[in-house]
């Protein structure tokens, strides 16, 4: 190993550009795409998924690209650094994929120009920082749907990371839909002030069985909580992607996220120079949100309402944000036949009602 | 042969200035074998730890801005242990003082300029002196261990953080995500132009020339150093010790208060739950690394610096994750702490025949 590496190389080349601003040389090189991990690769879920979709783009689009990732980059101000070293390394386009990143990403987005960044479900936006999210919520009526039709005790744990809209908006979805198959379904909400920690996570799984629930969905990032609620003989679902291998019995399901298409479109943006910042929200429809094989468990009864639900997405006929729908009080937010809009739906801070929650 | 330590009468100078270069360097090369051996290729990641930071130009400015907190609570920290005070919490003083400096913001509205950055940064110093007062408190009043009692008010300040951005601060746009609202421009720190280079790095590298000033020149500084070498020496002398007990930690606290003021209007401009990052503990790493001198503080809060920058690096280049930067750290800690024998002992390897000084 000589002192000077391929990668020095690469960051003087780095720091020549940021001197320059836009120097040509770079030009005939592979454009440089770079993703921050909220959890190690291994994570089997959320940063799992994420890396599925850089690989596609390597797979995609070859020697054109260059993809650089860091794992486990805290949702604090040490984003911050790591976001300027990607920059800095010459990265054209930038992925995190975090809702916590948000701020930060804006902050050094608007140190650099020059780079594209593109936040996940996030909602903050300028002329160089895109946001994109998936419409989760769409999966979570799937799950919420068997959860009806599978809870013996009619009491299901809802574990969650913070009570951000998108949150809500998957505890709201699969109160709903698991109502829809039995009225007096109670989601019990429990929030861990963090989107990656397994032994947390357990920990509240374990709270939430305890609180009376047979089956617990999870809206954090490991399989931790599904490895207790296999121990425990127990129902849950996957997060992210599938999950079986760690619960072949709890795991009923999955929402797996597909990361690849929409990473894949926004490189080629940049390699043709028509990227422009948006805000995307796709869902299942568009191949975004994709519900894993059901396991054996899983009842034909339950099946087939899931598979209804299922279809309805994929065709735009069913919307489990339609009225009538009560809050947590009993107030009526949403009158008979009216539709949430996606508007609404991006500030949704409230509860269904059934939903049981300490905040 | 025998190996023997023999107490030297004086301190070793040479000893006390060398050990902690060693420290370094043997970080270092442990840090290469330990991972060669995990399968990582041991060189790049220690080079990317420990030098680059320093050969890129772009990453002084993040050097600095890391620097600065380490050394500002490392020399409060020094201060204290000096007087043989052990104050393990600085990181909730740090936290408390970030609160405060954002209280004092948010009582300002959106009215900012000099006095009110400067009230802000004040309520900071207060802040972290009054959560250390406690420990202090403790001690004199009831002879609790502060090292103890400091130590878990650091857990109460992450409840109270928990609760005030989860609540009560809550950014009202922030869509329930449990942190404030962003500072408004007119109440941050000034920045020097063309980077992120706060006004408290200026703070970090006048305060040690003010508390080698205090340690070495002042009275109070002697009694400081009466107090910690003896403390009947010090009653002798006429000294009250619980009266440096009380100096040192509000010192060392205000210095914690201090730092989180300027870490929150200078580089975060808001307080989430990831607040917290750990200067106040990795801080007793540099004051023990800078041997309790206030320009020793300096240069290893540089040093501690440099390894979270370069810990950073390495997480893109060869994948390696942040936290192994804190392995480093606390193996020069270990190191630091190990070689004090050398500093206050000589060895003698005594050979059957001859004897021969090392």
């Amino acid at each position: 190993m000589t002192m000077i590496s391929r990668r020095t190389l690469f960051k003087g080349a780095g720091a020549a550009t940021l001197a320059t601003l836009a120097s040509p040389a770079l030009a005939e090189d592979k454009v440089k795409v770079g993703f921050i991990f909220l959890g190690p690769i291994g994570d089997y879920g959320w940063t799992w998924a994420h890396n599925k979709g850089r690989e596609a783009v390597e797979a995609e689009l070859g020697d054109k690209v260059e993809t650089i990732y860091v794992e486990n980059v805290a949702e604090d101000a040490s984003a911050i650094p790591v976001l300027r070293d990607l920059a800095q390394q010459g990265c054209k386009l930038i992925f995190t994929t975090s809702f916590g990143y948000m701020d930060q990403t804006l902050e050094v987005a608007a140190e650099f120009p020059d780079v594209k960044f593109e936040h996940c479900t996030g909602y903050k936006r300028s002329d160089n920082v895109a946001t994109y999210n998936s419409r989760f919520h769409e999966g979570r009526a799937v799950l919420g749907t068997i959860a009806g039709k599978m809870t013996k005790s009619g009491v299901v744990g809802y574990l969650g990371s913070f009570k951000i809209p998108e949150v809500v908006l998957g505890v709201n979805s699969f109160a709903l839909s698991a109502q829809k198959q039995n009225p007096a379904v109670v989601v019990k909400v429990l929030m861990i002030d963090s989107w990656f920690d397994p032994p947390k996570e357990a920990a509240a799984t374990e709270t939430l069985i305890n609180l009376g629930c047979d089956l617990v969905t999870t809206h954090t990032d490991s399989p931790a909580p599904l490895q207790v609620l296999e121990q425990k003989g127990l129902f849950g679902f996957g997060q992210g992607a599938d999950m079986s291998a760690f619960a072949p019995n709890a795991h009923l399901t999955a929402i797996e996220d597909i990361w690849g298409p929409y990473y894949i479109e926004r490189t080629k943006a940049i390699l043709e120079g028509t990227w422009t910042s948006t805000d995307t929200w796709d869902g299942m429809i568009d191949g975004e949100v994709v519900i894993s094989p059901y396991s054996a468990a899983v009842t034909a009864d339950a099946a087939a309402a899931a598979d209804s639900v299922k279809a309805g997405y994929m065709d735009g006929s069913f919307n489990i944000f339609t009225g009538p729908i009560y809050d947590q009080d009993g107030v009526e937010r949403v009158k008979a036949g009216e539709v949430m809009g996606l508007g609404d739906l991006a500030t949704m801070d409230w509860f269904v009602k059934g939903v049981e929650s300490a905040a | 042969m025998r190996i023997k330590l023999e107490k030297r009468h004086e301190p070793s100078l040479a000893m006390l200035v060398a050990t902690p270069i060693a420290s370094v360097i043997l970080t270092m090369l442990i840090g290469i074998v330990v991972f060669d051996l995990l399968g990582i290729n041991g060189f790049e990641a220690v080079v990317d730890i420990f030098l680059s930071p320093l050969l890129y130009s772009y990453k002084w400015q993040d050097v600095a801005l890391k620097a600065a907190p380490l050394i500002i609570i490392a020399l409060g920290l020094s201060m204290g242990n000096r007087a043989q005070v052990w104050n393990i919490g600085a990181e909730g003083q740090y936290v408390i003082g970030a609160l405060c400096c954002a209280g004092m913001g948010i009582a300002f509205g959106q009215t900012g300029g000099f006095l009110v950055v400067l009230l802000m940064i004040a309520a900071g110093i207060v802040g972290g002196g009054l959560w250390a007062a406690v420990p202090a408190w403790l001690r004199t009043k009831y002879n609790v261990n502060e090292i103890l009692s400091s130590l878990m008010l650091t857990y109460v300040s992450f409840q109270v953080l928990g609760y005030l951005v989860g609540g009560p601060w809550k950014d009202p746009n922030g869509r329930n995500f449990p942190a404030t609202a962003p500072l408004a421009d007119a109440q941050t720190l000034p920045v020097w132009p063309e980077s992120t280079v706060h006004l408290g790095v200026l703070v970090a590298l006048i305060l040690p020339f003010v508390f080698w000033v205090i340690m070495a020149r002042s009275e109070f500084g002697y009694q400081v150093r009466v107090v910690g070498s003896s403390a009947t020496a010090a009653r002798h002398g006429g000294f009250d010790s619980k009266r440096t007990i009380w100096a040192t930690m509000i010192i060392g606290g205000a210095m914690a208060g201090l730092a989180g003021g300027l870490e929150f209007a200078g580089v975060l401009h808001k307080i989430d739950l990831g607040f917290a990052s750990g200067y106040g503990f990795t801080a007793i790493i540099v004051a023990f690394l800078g041997r309790l001198n206030p320009f020793g503080c300096l240069i290893a809060g540089i040093v501690l610096a440099v390894t979270y920058v370069g810990g950073q690096m390495a997480q893109t280049s060869v994948h390696i994750p942040n936290s192994t930067a804190g392995i480093f750290q606390a193996m020069m800690l270990f190191f630091i702490l190990a070689s004090d024998i050398l500093v206050r002992y000589r060895i003698r390897l005594i050979p059957s025949a001859k004897a021969a000084g090392v």
